[in-house]
């Protein structure tokens, strides 16, 4: 009997581990490139490299102005990440605490937002008109609006867990709103901000469309749109130097891959919140 | 009597108090920061394009004329590339949808039920992809599906299944579904995450009940699986058809819209005009688009908009 059920969990393993090497071949493939000789990346191969060539990141960094672009999507994400994390839990507070009409559709505008495509044509226009084009405090505000929706909706529904006690108590003492939102209610809603935030520095740093309409300076540029035009460059000519390419994708996708490492538990938890009744 | 009685006593005026300042507890300029932001890079920007979209608004016109419905009526000529743009558009949507809801679901029971020591380590892995910034996936995957030098067709020949070797991007009629394989790949493990967690809060009595009552395994699977997840894709529905609407990244590197237009999608052709200065018939393009999306807004609140949330 136990051999008999033995064989159908050996496939489901096999099965698994299928799924799991497919997922990870890709991610395989650009590590062993990404340390080869430009002849010997041509294929983009699965070999291990024959003379691991560390020189390749020294290279991709001065040709692709690596360092720039990191410190620019480090800034961008974080920065973005800070304004509308911050501002969405002030925002989730007063509407989910107050709820009368106006809160109500303010609520219902700002989460319409997780479906509201973006019109980048007249976006552009607003940011031409407001100076804010090809700058990084526009980019940033970009980003910060186009995540308060998807932040505000989960820590709305945060907020409902902290005891209401908590503020009355706060104000019979004396303490003004935005004291006791600052004191008592920020520290409280700590694990929903933390997955905002999680969610929200990932956002940023794969994000490819805002920089290709808003950032023309290559100065301004983070790692997506940099690693796209290295790419690109080369590819034009008709020389695409795979091993350096796959040593820039590397360096875009390894502080993902550290994020996750660390914060898993908060990605999956804040991903399938919302989606599942608990 | 006695009872009203006692519930009004205790604290009646503290209660009244409470109620009278409690909007200076919670004001509303607390939403003033989020909501002029959005306000101001979301909502202008839309309602801006639905107006501009009756315009002759180009890069090259110094003032702005009425012109009625003529840019809709542009985006509907017969054979235009907008019309090619929604059809292929809608083509990877709905594929993409069965496709990663199919592949997700066949793994999540894998992982919940025919796997159980190492099934989080698995799901971990599976995960991956998703965090993936698309440009990186779209260079990655160039390289692969290249017709001469790229991996797929180059294990193929070596497995002497050359005949199967394709352009895989290259090809008109195939481009379109090689993006949505890519896509898939990419995308499938969210959705295994959220339908696993679906799965995981189905109450295990359910099944001890059943299979007491001499179910077999398939119909457990009909008759309490699919109807306790149905409302898990509802959501996972929605989530793929928010993100494939939108399609942008993943086609602007395999194939950046072509060959031809054979995998322009709606983004895609925005912002080709765009580039070429049509910023009338593009905001049209766009405010037609985000009717659409409105409409669908409403089943996103409807169905993610619940009381309860598991964090």
């Amino acid at each position: 009997m136990k051999a008999v059920r033995a064989i159908p969990t050996t496939i489901n393993y096999l099965i698994a581990s299928g799924a799991a090497i497919i997922a990870l071949a890709p991610i395989y493939i650009v590590v062993v490139n990404s340390l080869k000789t430009a002849p010997a990346a041509v294929g983009m191969g699965v070999s291990l490299p024959l003379h691991p060539q560390w020189g390749n990141f020294a290279a991709v960094n001065s040709q692709a102005n690596l360092l720039q672009a990191f410190l620019n999507s480090a800034l961008y994400a974080f920065a973005a990440t800070a304004l509308a994390v911050l501002l969405s839990a002030l925002a989730a507070y007063a509407l989910a605490r107050r709820r009368i009409r106006r809160h109500i559709v303010i609520y219902f505008l700002l989460i319409a937002g997780i479906a509201i495509p973006t019109n980048y044509v007249t976006l552009t226009k607003v940011m031409q008109y407001t100076h804010l084009i090809d700058t990084q405090i526009g980019i940033i505000l970009v980003y910060a609006s186009q995540m308060i929706p998807f932040n505000v909706f989960l820590i709305y529904a945060f907020v409902d867990s902290v005891p209401r006690e908590l503020d009355e108590a706060a104000f019979v003492d004396g303490a003004s709103p935005l004291l006791t939102f600052g004191w008592i209610i920020l520290p409280l809603l700590r694990p929903v901000l933390f997955t905002c935030a999680v969610l929200d520095v990932l956002n940023v740093w794969g994000d490819f469309i805002n920089p290709l309409y808003f950032l023309s300076n290559s100065s301004n540029w983070p790692m997506t749109l940099s690693v796209f035009n290295f790419f690109g460059t080369g590819s034009s000519a008709g020389l695409s130097n795979w091993a350096l390419v796959s040593a820039d994708v590397l360096l875009t996708i390894l502080p993902v891959i550290l994020i996750y490492i660390v914060a898993q538990r908060w990605i999956l938890s804040g991903l399938t919140s919302g989606s599942v009744k608990g | 009597m006695p009872r009203a009685g006692g519930e009004a006593r205790p604290g009646s005026r503290r209660h009244r108090r409470r109620r009278g300042s409690r909007s200076a507890f919670y004001p509303t300029w607390f939403a003033g920061g989020a909501f002029g932001l959005y306000f101001l890079l979301v909502l202008l920007p839309g309602i801006l394009g639905i107006g501009l979209a009756f315009t002759n608004w180009t890069a090259y016109t110094t003032s702005l004329h009425w012109v009625g419905l003529a840019n809709f009526r542009a985006l509907f000529a017969p054979n235009s590339f907008f019309i090619m743009a929604m059809k292929n558009t809608l083509i990877f949507t709905v594929a993409t949808v069965i496709l990663k809801t199919g592949i997700a679901l066949a793994l999540a029971i894998l992982l919940t039920d025919g796997i159980k020591r190492l099934a989080p380590l698995y799901r971990a892995i599976i995960f991956i992809p998703n965090l993936l910034p698309l440009v990186a996936v779209g260079i990655v995957f160039r390289s692969l599906l290249d017709p001469s030098t790229g991996l797929l067709n180059s294990t193929l020949r070596k497995l002497a299944l050359g005949g199967a070797a394709q352009n895989w991007l290259g090809d008109i009629h195939l481009a379109l579904w090689s993006v949505i394989g890519v896509d898939t790949w990419k995308g499938v493990g969210y959705i295994m995450v959220i339908l696993i967690a679906g799965l995981l809060a189905i109450p295990r009595e359910f099944y001890e009940a059943a299979s007491c009552d001499g179910a077999s395994r398939w119909q457990s699977y009909r008759y309490i699986t699919l109807p306790m997840m149905m409302p898990v894709f509802a959501v996972t529905t929605v989530i793929n058809l928010v993100y494939a609407l939108r399609v942008f990244d993943i086609v602007f590197v395999l194939t950046g819209g072509g060959p031809g237009y054979a995998t322009a999608t709606v983004y895609t052709t925005i912002f080709t005009q765009v580039g070429l200065g049509q910023f009338g018939i593009a905001t049209a393009f766009s405010s037609l688009f985000l009717i659409v999306m409105l409409v669908l807004s409403f089943v996103v609140i409807r169905v993610m908009a619940r009381p309860s949330v598991q964090t």
